[in-house]
């Protein structure tokens, strides 16, 4: 009866990459479906025919992002593309964000999904106002694994000094963000090096490829192991002659992990009970992970509804009408002190003011500036009140908990990602 | 850190992808008033029931069936439609486009020419007859470069238009599904999955597809490097002759344009197989003057429904 969820088969791992198209990013990722397989003969023939059009003597794997006719008409890019490719050993998602404008409202809804991300450095160029601002942004959305990679090593005759140089001066900011996890690699986008290859020319560095770093991360960790939260997304009463009592608790368990016969907290009503059944279509569980999305029966008749929220008891979220919180405006529209918002957080949606902004980021210097409002790209911090208390931890310990998206009532449009933060 | 005992069991792509679109799906039902799921027979709404399924059981689905039928599907697929909505004991609309032209909103050049353009207009007077202000659909982001581009959230006018350049952001998982009176929302839960995902879900889960999927000799017509499959809407010109080969469709969808390409593929097996070709022969060759085989263009060649 009991069926543990099958771990056969490769992992999925998401990544953004990070850079300007004057980076190689597009010949970075061409190269990356390219040297995997995952460009299909019809694409390829395409490319390499546009290639020859514009008179190139090889091809131009940067062509291979292009997008939409219109993007290709007007030379510009429209916010996040997805793509995909596989090796042997995991399936890969990369969240592709053009480079200039709008970058950080860009950036930041690809990394809010990314297990990684990859810096692009031109290696004639080294570090850059920009590098900085990326590696900022990634470390704001809590992406916890960091590739620079340090393109066009074919421009600087493949020089190790070269590199050790942009690898010297990039570590002192990502001392002072407090960043871990940073892997350096030079490589030739364009001519294939440490990409899939080794090559020939860059014989003095010993680390792994590129490929091999994506293939190997350990990414087990990214998510809250150890606090289990599941928000309620529906609850299931069918009331048919066979499940006449049946009441289930649908969700995803958003982190930490859960057994039969555990107790557990409803939030906010603070009242307990005992996991009775972790139901699944394939069969009952003894326990369940992170990331699973299943059926919890408890053992007590309590009044459950969308929107609360099953914990471990002893492991107990906030539970707040006031918060303060990091928020990357994304709206041509301003942040309004005066008007009501949406607020939808995990499976909730309350009304909620901006009550105070204390400042916002200069995202080149990371400097404070004192603001009354937030535009468009704009990140910085305010103070939210809500109408009711949302159940939350700091997005730093639970993403899933600590994130929220910020909806405006009347275009119902999505004007801005928040963080909380304590 | 974290001592062994409360590490996490390492979840395969396919369920962690399986688990996005359950959840995907009851944020559908719990916050969309009326919607519905696309099911036309084809793989990956084949799909999208089984995820339904995995959803919402021992509950019934929280939406109807809809299926916008060109009157051009292929006989078995249609067959197979009803008969897996039945199976399921979930509710089935079926609208058609023939309805759409006697009453002069699909008006035709010629009745032999692709209905898939058309698909549009029915699609949306069931919307408007129905009031859905949602319609889970199975199109995925490897299919084209426009689809690259969409949100699984993706919002739609009151004309049903889909701006490009004007989506909403999606951030984590945390989805704005709310839409005016007349607006709606298409919902993809299988964005993130590719062609090779399909399948390999289809043979671990059993799925059942239709036969028109396997290898089997069919009467086509080469033209422009493609396979038409001679039927009563398409028909030999010219000197082109009608010849006997073994094909299976990649898609299935409206019979004036769907093509089929060569296989020997018999079985699901065989089709992942099959689909994963290019890298598995591949692989360890990575230089660009390498030659891909000549099945493996053909079968990427059709790639683009929808």
């Amino acid at each position: 009866m009991n069926k543990n969820i099958s771990c056969d088969g490769p992992e999925l791992l998401r990544f953004i990459t990070a850079g300007s198209v004057d980076d190689g990013k597009s010949t970075l990722i061409g190269r990356l479906l390219h040297d995997s397989k995952s460009i299909f003969e019809d694409q390829l023939n395409a490319i390499t025919r546009t290639s020859h059009k514009r008179g190139m003597g090889g091809i131009d794997l940067s062509l291979l992002t292009d997008g939409l006719q219109a993007e290709r008409e007007q030379g510009i890019t429209i916010d996040v593309a997805y793509r995909y490719f596989a090796t042997p050993k995991r399936k890969f998602i990369i969240a592709d964000t053009p480079g200039h404008e709008q970058y950080t409202r860009n950036m930041v809804t690809g990394a809010s999904t990314a297990n990684l991300v990859i810096i692009l450095i031109d290696a004639r160029k080294g570090v850059l106002t920009q590098s900085k601002r990326h590696t900022y942004l990634a470390h704001l959305m809590g992406i916890s694994h960091i590739i620079v990679a340090i393109n066009k090593m074919d421009l600087v005759d493949y020089s190790r000094a070269v590199f050790e140089k942009i690898q010297q001066d990039f570590s002192i900011f990502a001392d002072e963000l407090g960043l871990k996890n940073v892997t350096y690699i030079p490589m030739s986008a364009l001519n294939g090096d440490m990409i899939v290859e080794r090559g020939k020319k860059l014989s003095w560095y010993k680390n792994l490829t590129l490929i091999n770093l994506l293939e190997n991360v350990s990414i087990d960790q990214d998510i809250n192991l150890l606090d289990f939260r599941f928000p309620i997304q529906l609850v299931c009463r069918p009331q048919t002659e066979e499940t006449h009592d049946f009441r289930g608790y649908m969700g995803r368990i958003e982190s930490g992990y859960i057994c039969v016969g555990d107790e557990v907290t409803v939030l906010p009503s603070g009242l307990s009970s005992r996991i009775k059944e972790i139901v699944t279509y394939d069969g009952l569980l003894n326990r369940a992970n992170a990331s699973q999305s299943v059926t919890l029966t408890i053992e007590d008749h309590l009044d459950i509804s969308r929107g609360d929220m099953l914990v471990r008891v002893g492991k107990i979220p906030r539970i707040n009408k006031e918060f303060e919180a990091t928020l990357c405006w994304l709206s041509e529209q301003a942040l309004d002190l005066k008007r009501k918002y949406l607020v939808k957080h995990t499976t909730k949606i309350v009304k909620a003011v901006v009550s105070q902004t204390s400042y916002r980021i200069d995202v080149n210097t990371l400097n404070h500036e004192p603001v009354d409002t937030l535009r468009m790209n704009d990140i910085g911090r305010v103070t939210f009140k809500v109408q009711q208390p949302l159940i939350c931890d700091d997005y730093q310990y639970n993403q899933a908990t600590g994130s929220f998206i910020v909806i405006d009532e009347l275009s119902n449009n999505t004007v801005a990602a928040g963080m909380i933060f304590s | 850190m974290l001592t062994k005992q409360y590490s996490m069991q390492k979840m395969s792509h396919l369920d962690t992808l399986e688990s996005e679109a359950i959840h995907i799906l009851r944020e559908v039902a719990a916050e969309c008033i009326n919607p519905a799921l696309l099911f036309s027979g084809g793989k990956d709404s084949i799909i999208l029931l089984r995820l339904a399924e995995k959803a919402f059981r021992p509950g019934r689905f929280p939406f109807p069936l809809l299926h916008i039928d060109t009157g051009h599907n292929f006989p078995e697929v249609i067959e197979f439609r009803d008969r897996r909505a039945k199976q399921l004991n979930e509710h089935l609309i079926v609208r058609s486009m023939e309805d759409s032209i006697l009453k002069g909103r699909v008006v035709l050049r010629s009745e032999y020419q692709s209905r898939n353009a058309f698909q549009s207009i029915t699609l949306l007077d069931a919307i408007a007859e129905f009031r859905f202000d949602a319609c889970i659909g199975g199109a995925r982001r490897d299919e084209e470069k426009a689809r690259a581009k969409e949100r699984i959230f993706s919002f739609r006018d009151e004309f049903g238009q889909w701006d490009p350049k004007n989506q909403r952001p999606e951030l984590w998982n945390i989805y704005n599904t709310r839409v005016h009176s007349g607006e709606n929302i298409r919902v993809f839960p299988i964005s993130n999955w590719t062609e090779l995902d399909v399948w390999e879900y289809i043979s671990r889960e059993q799925l059942e597809v239709p036969h028109i999927y396997f290898a089997h000799k069919r009467a086509v017509i080469r033209r422009d490097n493609t396979l038409l499959p001679v039927s009563y809407l398409v028909q030999p010109k010219g000197d082109e002759k009608s010849e006997n080969v073994m094909v299976r469709f990649r898609t299935v969808g409206d019979m004036s344009c769907t093509c089929p390409v060569e296989s020997i593929a018999k079985n699901v097996g065989e089709i992942i197989a099959e689909t994963a070709i290019t890298r598995i022969t591949e692989r360890g060759a990575t230089r660009m003057d390498d030659q891909t085989s000549d099945a493996s263009m053909e079968l990427r060649k059709k790639e683009g429904y929808f």
